[in-house]
């Protein structure tokens, strides 16, 4: 088997790179908070802390999975199932590198937007069938903010897909071989990726599990397995995120040559996924309403403009 | 409108900035245990009983310190010397419920019970916080080395009383000093 698009052995080695890297992001996400408020993080178990995931990972599978009795079983179960699934899905369609793929999709960025939206289902049912006024406040919440936060994630993208051409993000790489998306989508960026934040729920946009206000939202009843796999999924979303912001506005692969195009995407990915944890640590949580304000109000006409200024340039040049 | 793009979008980024610099400052901890943090020679931890210069041990069994103490942890029990002097014939911390405040300390007439910097005193027994007599005494004089409760206040011996013999002052009647 060589390394192709599709191939078998292709998708496995996505499929364990990705969860693998998903999972390390624990100990990652840690020190570098850690190191921006001067402390250390975990630096105890093995060379610099690295088994820390180890560690985190025997105490969440050894941990009771209590499903609550009150709770609705078959969705209290399905929630944190769907949230992993929809998310390794929507990696199918990223071009890692030139030959680095699962599927060479056509609707590359629609499918990557149709996950997202299934994603809200989890957080929904999730905090709906645990049957607890947090969870369900923090369902409300998820259900507000990401249905709200998609619309304009998808705007913001439709710049890059009319420079480009395309809904498949492979050749929107391609496109940018002489230059980034970054500089004529500036805009389109910066809302993508303030979408994309809440999109994955990560601070300071964490507001449906927000602990200091409604205990952890909506996986507040969950334990053990299920939690560990809202977690990594959140993980997962992250990684993915910062996937599609190197894809869509950064180039993808390219890079000066002396590093092989795989290494490329790496670095970049993870200078977003740096700078997700960089506002955990810096940015404090907006209200609830000023969310939402802020979406409908100031991104969602701004990514308009974009849109319409870009598709007049193109008009224009044409 | 420069007043909302200060407040909203520049404002973020300093703050941004300002956090990824502490990339580079030197980190605030003390790797306990691989590294020993500074105690300051008046902190209040681990208690013990001092002896007098002369090598006798300093408490004088007065139970001031077993009164002051918030917690009712030491528990002591008097006895008698041939000479009339009083000695705790034990002394007992339990150090489970101690809460290092100092007010025993404060309380001693003798310095006999003090506080030292040491704080490392966790145990897998409950029972093993209590310290009994042998486990506080210690051999030297704590903190106040030149110290004899004695020489101070004088002592009644065989046809002597306090403050009758050579170069020695009358002892202040405690009462007068009232304000
Ligand atoms: S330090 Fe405070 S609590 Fe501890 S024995 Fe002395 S008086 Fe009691
Ligand atoms: S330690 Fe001090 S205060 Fe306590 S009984 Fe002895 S002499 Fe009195």
């Amino acid at each position: 088997m060589t390394l192709e698009i599709g191939s078998a052995l292709t998708i496995g080695l996505i499929l364990g790179t990705v969860i693998g890297v998903a999972a390390m992001l624990i100990w990652v996400e840690r020190r570098l908070l850690g190191f921006w408020q001067d402390r250390l993080g975990p630096n105890r178990v093995g060379p610099f802390g690295l088994f820390q995931v180890v560690a985190d990972m025997i105490k969440i599978f050894t941990k009771e999975d209590w499903t609550p009795p009150f709770a609705d079983k078959f969705s209290f179960v399905l929630a944190p199932a769907i949230i992993m699934t929809v998310i390794l899905l929507s990696f199918a369609v990223v071009p890692f590198a030139p030959n680095l793929g699962i599927v060479d999709s056509n609707i590359g960025v629609l499918f990557v937007l149709a996950m997202a939206s299934l994603g809200a289902y989890s957080v929904m049912l999730g905090g709906l069938s645990s049957d607890n006024k947090y969870a369900l406040l923090g369902s409300l919440r998820a259900a507000a903010q990401m249905v709200s936060y998609e619309v304009f994630m998808g705007i913001s993208l439709l710049g890059v897909v009319a420079l480009s051409g395309s809904f498949n993000l492979r050749e929107i790489v391609l496109a940018q071989e002489d230059m980034w998306y970054v500089l004529p989508q500036f805009v389109g960026f910066v809302i993508f990726l303030i979408a994309g934040v809440a999109e994955s729920h990560r601070l300071p946009f964490d507001i449906p599990e927000a602990e200091q206000e409604i205990c952890a939202g909506y996986h507040t009843e969950y334990s053990g397995m299920k939690f560990g796999m809202f977690f990594v999924g959140e993980y997962l979303g992250l990684v993915l995120i910062s996937s599609l912001i190197t894809v869509l506005f950064f180039g993808g692969w390219y890079g000066p040559a002396f590093l092989p195009p795989v290494f490329w995407f790496a670095i970049k990915a993870f200078a977003f996924i740096a700078f997700f944890i960089l506002l955990r640590a810096a940015i404090p949580r907006p209200r609830y309403d000023q969310l939402m304000s802020y979406g409908w109000l100031f991104l969602l006409p701004l990514s308009l403009i974009n849109l319409l200024v870009t598709g007049a340039i193109i008009l224009n040049s044409q | 409108m420069l007043k909302l793009i200060q407040d909203t979008l520049i404002s973020q980024v300093v703050t941004l900035w300002t956090v990824f610099r502490h990339l580079f400052v030197k980190t605030d901890t003390v790797e306990y245990p691989d590294e020993q943090p500074y105690m300051f020679p008046r902190w209040r931890g681990r208690i013990i009983l001092s002896r007098d210069p002369d090598g006798e041990e300093r408490c004088v069994a007065c139970n001031l310190c077993a009164v002051a103490c918030p917690v009712d942890c030491i528990a002591l029990q008097k006895a008698e010397k041939d000479d009339g002097r009083w000695y705790p014939e034990f002394f007992r911390i339990n150090f489970s419920r101690c809460i290092m405040c100092g007010f025993c300390e404060e309380a001693c007439p003798t310095h006999a019970i003090q506080l030292t910097p040491d704080f490392e005193m966790a145990e897998y027994k409950r029972q093993d916080m209590v310290w009994e007599k042998q486990d506080l005494l210690i051999d030297g004089t704590g903190k106040y080395h030149d110290y004899n409760f004695y020489r101070v206040a004088g002592m009644s011996i065989k046809d002597k009383d306090k403050g009758e013999a050579l170069n020695e002052a009358k002892p202040i009647d405690v009462r007068s000093l009232m304000p």
